[in-house]
């Protein structure tokens, strides 16, 4: 039975006209060209890349590319500067990297602009989610630097040495916080890879590793594509691998290493189950929801990209679903008031809009709301489809876009078996206001990461990371020093 | 066992590697398979001589005075029962002297098969299980092992050439090393789980939980103590596993399945199949429904032919040493449990 729906509700989408709220930029500095950051230095390269701005469609910055000899050059500074900072004493290393998180504190709103700029999301998430989380993590783990023997009883940790690092274009600066400073503060040297869309922090990142007088090659940044990331995986120098991206790349780079002696951590795809139960309180699952799949665009791994309501308030969850999502407003990232950014690059677009045609020609229902579009740039209306079944392509693929499958479950166990059938299995939300059922589906659910009443919340204590076909290995946290350490349990 | 000291015996007209798959895929309807002319319709048959008595009588022992001693059918340990392979081919290890031992299962890929079905179905039950439960089933197994003693050091120095005082020194150890491990059951993971102190009004924890089902290419070295040593830290997880054995005295892993089959142990959370490792590691690497394997003493070829066939599915692909010595206490630790358990953060918002 439905809960009455026909409440009376304010609208405010079609009622007033929103002023612009830009966030100025004005103060924000950017290079036209950036070269790779490689011993301590910027240095040139032959060929440059384009990255664009893909609110605009113009271009923001060259880059440059790096091609084998490049990240040999920048591996060997890796290496001859893992071997005095290994031996720089803990609490000396934990100062640097305490130091890195504090200045991208103080440049927060500036790298905010600019991670809005070349990578489409709102300013509202890159100025209160993305930078300040990059900041903490490097705060966290320098805290770690020194206390290293206290984290993993009986075994002593030693670091691993060079570690090839490639993150992708969701999160540009969180992931290389995420990948730089476990791996510091353990000792190990980094070279890394940001994605070819979104390089753009990653450089200012190094001008912090710069400012903040961290030793030459300590940290090396090279910029490129995916040849640029085999070259890092595939470099014999390389002692241990950490890659975010995709399943399918994940998979390749796991072939590439398999018969060598490096240690490898993936953080892939996802296909997330947000599940909400009868009991739950609706209007906050709903804004779960919507949190879960528009949430940077639906550019997340743990999006929670599947819907599995009970059946006897799918009506009332998709009503309200439907009311809320006239609200979001899609525009310009810049714009304080904008919900939904712009979309990455245009080819990830053409795969949105692939998929979501897939999903109308096999006979889901597709609903979109009623928000104005911007002429200019990469855009994708927020999107569910519902009379979803489970083998449908949108429901089984990784979609990485604002687009949500509504499909439906009577019974707990149906929902658990349901929100399982997938390779994947990074995060999954549970809706309900019965404790015991929470925690029993959570222990059921098989993935790395139970958000319960709540959905996409990180922090840099939490460990993440997936189960299954997400990839291995954690990212925060205790756990998370496990990936660049070498325990001796003897 | 290396590969030359045993005779490796197949069907005629079926070469050992590719062709097996193409025979075992059928073996409902051919002569090869074991079990149609079984009188019993069921293929995982137990017959009389799985719980053996207390086996003073181990095979190639010779006959005492006046009566002429049985030889023991070793067969595989699948689900809880003792069928035999599919496929129908044997291996024939030597004892100490180089005399007939038995003739023991060569598994097929069809019988790995079998055994992750078995272990899949039973996953969900054994690491639903208490902690507690489980170090209690690891430390019956420890219990069996005492009962059993005797036995196993007759035949390591039967089958294995070892000293009397080696001998008791490895059954002492694998059962010593049951216990050490059982105990870890219910204490792993308040040691390497947490509570995370997050900046947001959230309860935010994480605990580790069993990979799943998971396949181990067992030490060569140790053929008791190896095998415990390997398999011990990850069921006491709740992992599944199944063990392939190919070492030069696989009888002792099958006598241990008689333990393991005394132990309360639910079926299916303990397979082991005796064969040879070099044919079935491509096809165990490939398997999509296994979620991790380790291998014990692995060459660079294995290692990465596993990794290669593993990162199908994303397995996590281990590799670890076989030393020479297993008695050593370096080769207990809950570091051994760690690399085939995930990890689950939990979120709960706090508030009214």
């Amino acid at each position: 039975m439905n809960r009455p729906t026909d409440v009376r509700e304010l609208l405010f989408g079609d009622t007033w006209e929103y002023s612009p709220a830009p966030q100025s930029a004005d103060f924000a500095d950017y290079r036209d060209q950036y070269g790779h950051f490689i011993d301590g230095e910027f240095v040139e390269d032959d060929e440059y890349f384009e990255s664009v701005n893909p609110a605009t469609e113009e271009t923001l910055a060259e880059f440059a590319l790096a091609d084998a000899s490049t990240v040999d050059r920048a591996v060997d500074a890796a290496r001859d500067a893992y071997e005095t900072w290994q031996q720089t004493p803990p609490s000396e290393r934990a100062k640097y990297i305490f130091r890195i998180g504090r200045m991208i504190k103080e440049k927060s709103r500036e790298i905010a602009v600019l991670e809005s700029m070349d990578g489409g999301k709102p300013i509202r998430e890159s100025r209160d989610i993305d930078i300040p989380l990059a900041a903490a993590h490097f705060f966290h783990y320098a805290g770690w630097a020194d206390k290293l023997e206290y984290a993993f009883p009986g075994a002593e940790a030693s670091s691993i040495g060079v570690c090839g690092q490639v993150i992708p274009w969701n999160f540009p600066l969180l992931m290389a916080a995420w990948k730089i400073a476990p791996a510091l503060a353990t000792g190990n040297t980094v070279v890394i890879k940001p994605a070819e869309t979104t390089p753009l922090t990653a450089m200012k990142l190094a001008e912090i590793v710069q400012e903040a007088g961290l030793p030459p090659g300590v940290v090396n940044i090279v910029t490129g594509a995916g040849d640029t990331g085999s070259a890092i995986v595939e470099h014999p120098d390389v002692d241990k691998v950490a890659f975010t991206g995709s399943t399918q790349v994940g998979k390749v780079i796991q072939r590439a290493v398999a018969g060598t002696d490096k240690r490898l951590t993936l953080e892939l795809g996802g296909k997330g189950s947000n599940i909400v139960f009868d009991d739950a309180p609706i209007d906050q699952a709903v804004e779960g929801i919507i949190n879960g799949i528009y949430f940077n665009q639906g550019h997340v791994c743990c999006a929670g990209s599947r819907l599995l309501v009970q059946e006897n308030v799918h009506d009332e969850v998709v009503a309200k679903l439907q009311h809320r999502m006239e609200t979001l407003r899609v525009g310009a990232p810049l714009d304080k008031n904008t919900d939904v950014g712009a979309i990455n690059s245009k080819q990830q677009l053409d795969k949105i809009t692939d998929l979501v045609e897939a999903g109308v020609e096999e006979g889901c229902e597709l609903y979109q709301p009623s928000c104005e579009m911007p002429d200019t740039g990469y855009f994708f209306e927020p999107t569910f489809f519902t009379n979803v079944t489970p083998s449908n392509r949108i429901a089984q693929e990784e979609i990485f876009g604002p687009v949500l499958s509504v499909m439906t479950f009577r019974t707990p166990d149906e929902a658990v078996r349901k929100a399982n059938n997938t390779p994947y299995g990074l995060a999954c939300g549970v809706w309900t206001d019965k404790g015991s059922k929470l925690f029993n589906v959570a222990g059921e659910l098989d993935c790395g990461v139970v958000w319960g009443n709540t959905y996409n919340q990180f922090d840099p204590g939490s460990p993440f990371g997936g189960y299954k076909e997400s990839g291995f290995g954690r990212e925060g946290g205790r756990q998370g020093l496990l990936a660049y350490l070498e325990l001796d349990e003897t | 066992m290396s590969d030359d000291s045993e005779t490796v015996t197949t069907p005629p007209d079926t070469s050992p590697d590719e062709e097996a798959s193409a025979e075992t895929e059928a073996s409902t309807s051919t002569d090869d398979s074991g079990s149609p002319d079984e009188p019993t319709a069921s293929p995982p048959e137990t017959t009389g001589d799985s719980p053996a008595s207390e086996s003073g009588s181990s095979n190639g022992s010779p006959a005492p005075e006046g009566r002429l001693s049985i030889y023991k059918t070793y067969k595989l340990y699948i689900d809880g029962q003792f069928p035999r392979t599919e496929s129908g081919r044997y291996l024939q290890p030597e004892d100490s002297e180089g005399d007939f031992v038995a003739n023991i299962c060569r598994a097929s890929r069809k019988d790995f098969r079998d055994a992750v079905v078995a272990a899949r179905e039973t996953l969900d039950g054994w690491s639903g299980r208490s902690a507690f439960n489980r170090g209690q089933i690891l430390y019956r197994m420890a219990e069996m092992l005492e009962g059993r003693r005797h036995g196993f050091e007759k035949q390591l120095m039967d089958f294995a050439n070892y000293s009397e005082a080696e001998a008791r020194e490895e059954v002492g150890t694998a059962i010593d090393r049951l216990v050490w491990y059982a105990g870890w059951a219910d204490k792993f993971e308040q040691v390497f789980g947490s509570i995370n102190p997050v900046s947001s009004p959230h309860f935010n924890f994480t605990t580790p939980e069993p990979t799943g089902v998971v396949a181990v290419f067992t030490p060569r070295n140790a053929p008791l103590l190896g095998l415990v040593s390997a398999i011990a830290p990850l069921i006491v997880s709740g992992n599944a596993v199944i063990a392939v054995v190919d070492n030069e005295a696989p009888m002792l892993a099958m006598e241990f399945a008689e333990v393991l089959n005394n132990s309360d142990l639910p079926g299916g959370v303990i397979n082991i199949l005796t064969g040879l490792r070099s044919e079935l590691a491509g096809h165990v690497g490939g398997h999509r429904d296994v979620d991790g394997v380790i291998a014990y003493g692995a060459s660079d070829e294995e290692e990465e032919l596993l990794g290669v066939e593993g990162a199908e599915n994303v397995k996590r692909t281990k590799f670890a040493d076989d030393p020479d010595d297993w008695t050593s206490d370096d080769c207990q630790s809950p570091y051994r449990i760690m690399p085939f358990v995930e990890f689950k953060t939990n979120w709960h918002p706090v508030g009214v």
